[in-house]
């Protein structure tokens, strides 16, 4: 009895000594700390950015509807774009940039996808060596020289083409036509390289030619992230500011045609965001633009998560 | 350490002028840059039987297989001759599209298109110009019925074909390839990811399949080679080392090098 008494105090000791060895903190340890701490940290002061962002263009660009009572439905439907004068219709900037979005999407998604295909199917050497780094410089390239390019060589051009100032939707649509190019161009090669080699060999064996692969197999099963691509082109196209200003002729008017002087959401921000006193109606109605232009990219993003999650659904059933 | 094996001493059965072939490789060899991959290969494969290439990994018969046709192309460099009815099918400037509508091939991997069932199999279909609806649902009830699957999606032909199991998918693949009604079937490692009972399943499409087609498979698994084939050629470092009868292969094989793989003292 005594013995085993004994025992048992040796082993609770024992056991004490190991609990402290394997409770205590160790360098291991107190690096898994620091490391979490810092990324806890960066985490908070991101999340503090983007909603204190959020916060301050919601709060700024209600307060035309709150604080000048505007009614909502003015704003967005009202074509007489005066702040001055106390009128706010937002609407031909809205179509303006719905406008230069489109356009420069549905001209540029062909071009994208071509290129693509000839980078990835056709000739993947040349595509890797020579226009890869080509297409990333072009999307590196500061959007005012774009913007320069277009004033110096696009509007001219329009103007002798087609006469008037040059300045209006179809000299912007061209501009971010090659803007958004590269960056369609590039996501639309990620999701091509991205389509399982195995889909095109068995199209391959099935006694299919090259472009009926192409066009059947491969587009149809990348078509997800080609649609992605698009989006995020779209999303450029929609935010870009200064090149677009540059071209466009700054006409808050409802566009009649392409190629007379208008205006976007961006471009009227920039251009009168000089112009305003803080607190006034004025001011505020470029802030409720902004606000659009916000809401818009969350659709874009939006958008393309719900694309991405059809895409993965189709792959895994 | 591998064992060396002279390459000199092979045992490759040849077939009479009474023998109908199906294909008939005349010193087939695949380069892959400088790599050697495959020498003279001279294999004969008569009509309306199994053919198995057995052989460890690396041992050229996958290879040996794609070339067949041609889906070796823009991968490698295969010189030497490839019999079928007559021609060199190996020549540049034969179709190869039409080689492969008439030589199909199923892969190691099930890999049915991200589409439905029914468009798994029109997909080829199509794109050789077969348009008319009644004969596309004609052609898709046979080759499902050829594989052995027509029982088991007859009422989810629009289902998507990834939805079914992997034996399914690999039986869909066969399926695929016979709606194009071809002569031969080449088949790469078509069980290895499959589980045991839908292995047997596809084995006993494949012994039903050689009575219209002449199948050519390559397989890991040497007692699958044994239940099926009726020929057996065993490649080994880029060598056809022996080619006989299955029977003759597992019972009595001519040389040491087979005789030390089927007794797994190999190496």
């Amino acid at each position: 009895m005594e013995q085993t008494n004994f025992q048992l105090k040796k082993q609770d000791t024992q056991s004490q000594e190991w609990s402290k060895r394997l409770h205590h903190a160790t360098r291991a340890t107190r690096e898994d700390w620091i490391g979490r701490g810092v990324s806890y940290l960066c985490i908070g002061v991101i999340i503090l950015v983007v909603a204190s962002m959020l916060w301050f263009i919601t709060s700024k660009g209600i307060a035309t509807f709150t604080q000048n009572h505007v009614s909502l439905w003015k704003f967005l439907s009202g074509t007489d774009w005066s702040p001055s004068q106390g009128k706010i219709g937002a609407l031909p900037m809205i179509v303006g940039s719905f406008a230069v979005t489109f356009a420069a999407a549905i001209v540029a998604t062909p071009f994208a996808v071509g290129t693509a295909i000839f980078m990835t199917e056709i000739s993947p050497n040349k595509g890797r060596k020579f226009l890869q780094p080509v297409i990333e410089l072009l999307v590196g390239i500061p959007s005012v020289v774009y913007g320069f390019i277009g004033l110096a060589v696009v509007v001219p051009f329009m103007r002798h083409l087609v006469g008037g100032s040059g300045f209006g939707i179809i000299s912007a649509t061209f501009v971010l036509f090659v803007m958004v190019l590269p960056t369609i161009t590039s996501m639309t090669v990620d999701s091509l390289r991205a389509v399982p080699r195995y889909y095109k060999e068995a199209s391959l064996a099935l006694g299919a030619t090259r472009w009926q692969t192409v066009s059947k197999v491969i587009l149809r099963s990348a078509t997800p992230g080609i649609l992605t691509a698009v989006i995020f082109g779209m999303a450029r196209a929609f935010g870009e500011a200064l090149a677009v200003q540059m071209v466009i002729g700054n006409a808050a008017v409802m566009p009649k045609d392409l190629i007379s002087a208008a205006s976007t959401l961006t471009s009227q921000l920039t251009t009168g965001i000089g112009d305003t006193i803080d607190g006034t109606l004025p001011n505020n109605a470029l802030w409720s633009l902004a606000l659009i232009l916000l809401l818009m990219s969350l659709f874009f993003n939006a958008l393309v998560r719900v694309i991405a999650k059809r895409g993965q659904l189709k792959h895994e059933r | 350490m591998l064992k060396q094996y002279s390459f000199d001493k092979t045992a490759v059965q040849t077939f009479d002028a009474q023998t109908s072939l199906a294909l008939k490789t005349e010193d087939l060899q695949v380069f892959y840059g400088t790599n050697h991959a495959m020498h003279d290969a001279n294999l004969a494969f008569p009509k309306n039987q199994i053919t198995a290439l057995i052989g460890a990994s690396g041992s050229g018969k996958s290879t040996y297989l794609r070339s067949l046709n041609r889906m070796n192309d823009t991968i490698a460099t295969v010189t030497g001759k490839i019999w079928y009815h007559g021609v060199d099918i190996n020549e540049p400037n034969v179709n190869i599209y039409e080689i492969r509508r008439h030589i199909g091939m199923v892969f190691q991997r099930p890999n049915p298109f991200a589409k439905s069932i029914r468009e798994n199999i029109t997909y080829a279909l199509r794109a050789n110009g077969v348009k008319n609806k009644t004969e596309l649902s004609e052609r898709i009830e046979k080759s499902l019925r050829g594989a052995a699957l027509w029982d088991e999606v007859k009422d989810s032909l629009d289902k998507s074909a990834l939805s079914l199991s992997g034996g399914q998918q690999q039986r869909l693949c066969i399926a695929r390839s016979i709606a194009m009604a071809p002569d031969v079937l080449l088949l790469d490692e078509p069980c290895s990811a499959l589980d045991p009972i839908s292995t047997v399943k596809v084995e006993e499409t494949l012994l039903e399949l050689q009575k219209q087609y002449t199948i050519i498979i390559v397989t890991h698994n040497m007692q699958q080679a044994a239940r099926i084939s009726s020929q057996c050629a065993f490649f080994h470092l880029g060598h056809v080392m022996e080619y006989t009868p299955t029977g003759t292969m597992f019972s009595n094989p001519q040389i040491p090098v087979t005789q030390d793989y089927i007794s797994g003292s190999f190496g």
